[in-house]
């Protein structure tokens, strides 16, 4: 092989499973608004074909001028002939649709830009429907709306191949069963909806924050999704809510410690012991255009909270103000809305204004004792009030936790307060 | 501004134990008694010197333990007082 052909081979090898990133969603949406929601499947395995098909042919005859149209051609005229005659087609395609069909009935394949653009829309809203568990439509979502192959999923999921195929088909049954549409909710009813969008791509993002796994490209990967998925729906003009824009706001002021809250190797920085000059300004001004836009309409999500507390965070210069704010914070979000997380949360910020003293008469009532951030918490709080009560809590802690990297930091304190003990 | 700082820690902080059921209500001072026979008296409760000054509903599992969280009122510092009672659950 002369040296152009490998650089020609490689260039394709990179470039398959870069389109099937950006492109496999988009022609996948399509298929489905047009095939319906029962026929995900159909939708899927067509779409895998055309990209099977462009790895054998651009293999040999190279790359198209213009591969993405390539395989929008492709795959468009697969799904014609699959509906046209396909035996497939009269096994699994409703009567309804066999009698379109039949009775010389286009049916419409448009991938135009506005068209792939509304398609992902309406499959996040059908997709993100409560009638499926959470997990299922994280997998889901990150199957239809983010290219992502079912190996991907069973990573990210730390399962098998297997469990996820079972997860994913279960789901599919059940929005065929309630009869799920792919449309947009209607004007009186989008609010409502949006929220259960908004709470999947909330847990999506939460899965690459703070989830267990140790592949760290895989979970910053993750938290790119969701941001994406959010901003998609800051793009149209029916979602473009105060509430997007919040939660968008919050996974920006987030993101922008992607750098400085990973050691060198691979280990969880903590914030407080964080580089700030690795924090991502760029992500911040960003997070601060969204919260901006957020500011209108007259109803606060718990995502403009939590966005506003997030936003504190970003702060460096005026450490008594920005623990009071978030404090206060946490105190209006906990009001409206209670989590265990918020609770613990708002306990440490306390302890920032008023002392550990204080802050341990306060956690001590949350009554948290399963919780591994709970018994996390009052080892810090103890650590410069009764050593051998921090130990123990982080003892607990220990037991409890279940995430390596977490593990990892619990026993660094542990150590460090084990050496200050024996001074 | 120092008041509202403590009554929002106070609040936050029987939020953060899942036991706030209802933030309620600040009550302003304009009022009317209604009485039989279409007598209205100007304010709430003229002939007694207390006003009801707000409400809020908490979870609690005994009086005891409800009566405990007024404790933490800030309304005490000022002078004032709380009356902890049981709501009756409508069947």
């Amino acid at each position: 092989m002369c040296r152009a052909e490998a650089f020609l081979l490689m260039q394709e090898k990179e470039l398959i499973p870069y389109l099937y990133r950006t492109e496999f969603r988009k022609i996948t949406a399509v298929l489905c608004r047009s095939l319906g929601i029962e026929h995900i499947s159909i939708a899927e395995d067509l779409v895998g074909d055309t990209f099977l098909l462009a790895a054998e042919t651009w293999g040999l005859k190279g790359v198209p001028q213009n591969p993405a149209a390539w395989l929008y051609t492709v795959a468009k005229n697969k799904a014609k002939d699959l509906l046209k005659r396909n035996t497939l087609f009269f096994q699994k395609i409703s009567p309804e649709i066999q009698y379109a069909a039949d009775d010389k009935h286009e049916i419409e394949i448009d991938l135009s830009v506005k068209n792939i653009q509304d398609s992902q829309l309406q499959m996040m809203f059908a997709i993100c429907y409560p009638g499926i568990p959470p997990e299922a439509q994280i997998g889901l979502s990150l199957r239809i709306l983010c290219s992502f192959s079912i190996d991907e999923i069973a990573d990210a999921f730390l399962t098998n191949k297997e469990t996820i195929n079972k997860r994913l088909y279960r789901a599919k049954e059940k929005l065929k069963q309630d009869n799920v549409k792919i449309e947009f909710p209607s004007e009186s009813e989008i609010d409502k909806r949006i929220g259960n969008v908004l709470t999947t791509v909330y847990l999506l993002f939460n899965e690459g924050y703070y989830s267990s796994n140790n592949n760290a490209v895989l979970r910053k990967d993750l938290c790119l999704e969701a941001m994406r998925l959010t901003h998609m729906l800051t793009e149209n003009e029916t979602t473009d809510k105060p509430a997007v824009n919040a939660l968008l706001a919050l996974m920006c002021f987030h993101a922008s410690r992607f750098e400085a809250r990973v050691g060198s190797n691979g280990e969880l920085i903590l914030y407080e012991d964080q580089d700030t000059s690795l924090w991502n300004r760029e992500l911040i001004l960003q997070g601060e255009r969204y919260l901006n836009k957020a500011s209108t309409g007259n109803y606060l999500s718990k995502y403009h909270w939590e966005a506003a507390i997030a936003y504190w965070h970003t702060i460096t210069d005026n450490e008594t103000e920005k623990w009071e704010k978030i404090l206060s914070l946490y105190n209006q979000l906990l009001m409206m809305e209670y989590s265990p997380i918020a609770a613990l949360n708002r306990t440490y910020a306390l302890s920032k204004i008023y002392g550990n003293k204080e802050a341990i008469i306060e956690a001590e009532k949350l009554k948290l004792d399963n919780n591994h951030l709970y018994h996390c918490l009052l080892g810090e709080l103890y650590s410069n009030v009764d050593l051998k009560k921090a130990i123990n809590h982080l003892q607990h802690a220990l037991k409890l936790s279940r995430v390596a990297a977490d593990k990892k930091v619990i026993k660094n304190k542990i150590s460090k307060l084990a050496k200050l003990k024996n001074v | 501004m120092i008041v509202s700082k403590q009554w929002e820690n106070w609040m936050g902080g029987i939020a953060a134990q899942n036991k706030l059921a209802a933030r309620g209500n600040r009550l302003g001072d304009e009022g009317r008694t209604v009485k039989a026979n279409n007598v209205v008296i100007n304010g709430p409760f003229a002939e007694i010197k207390e006003m009801l000054g707000g409400y809020s509903i908490i979870r609690a599992e005994s009086i005891e333990e409800a009566t405990e969280m007024a404790k933490g009122c800030p309304v005490l510092e000022l002078g004032g007082t709380v009356e902890v009672r049981d709501i009756i659950a409508m069947s």
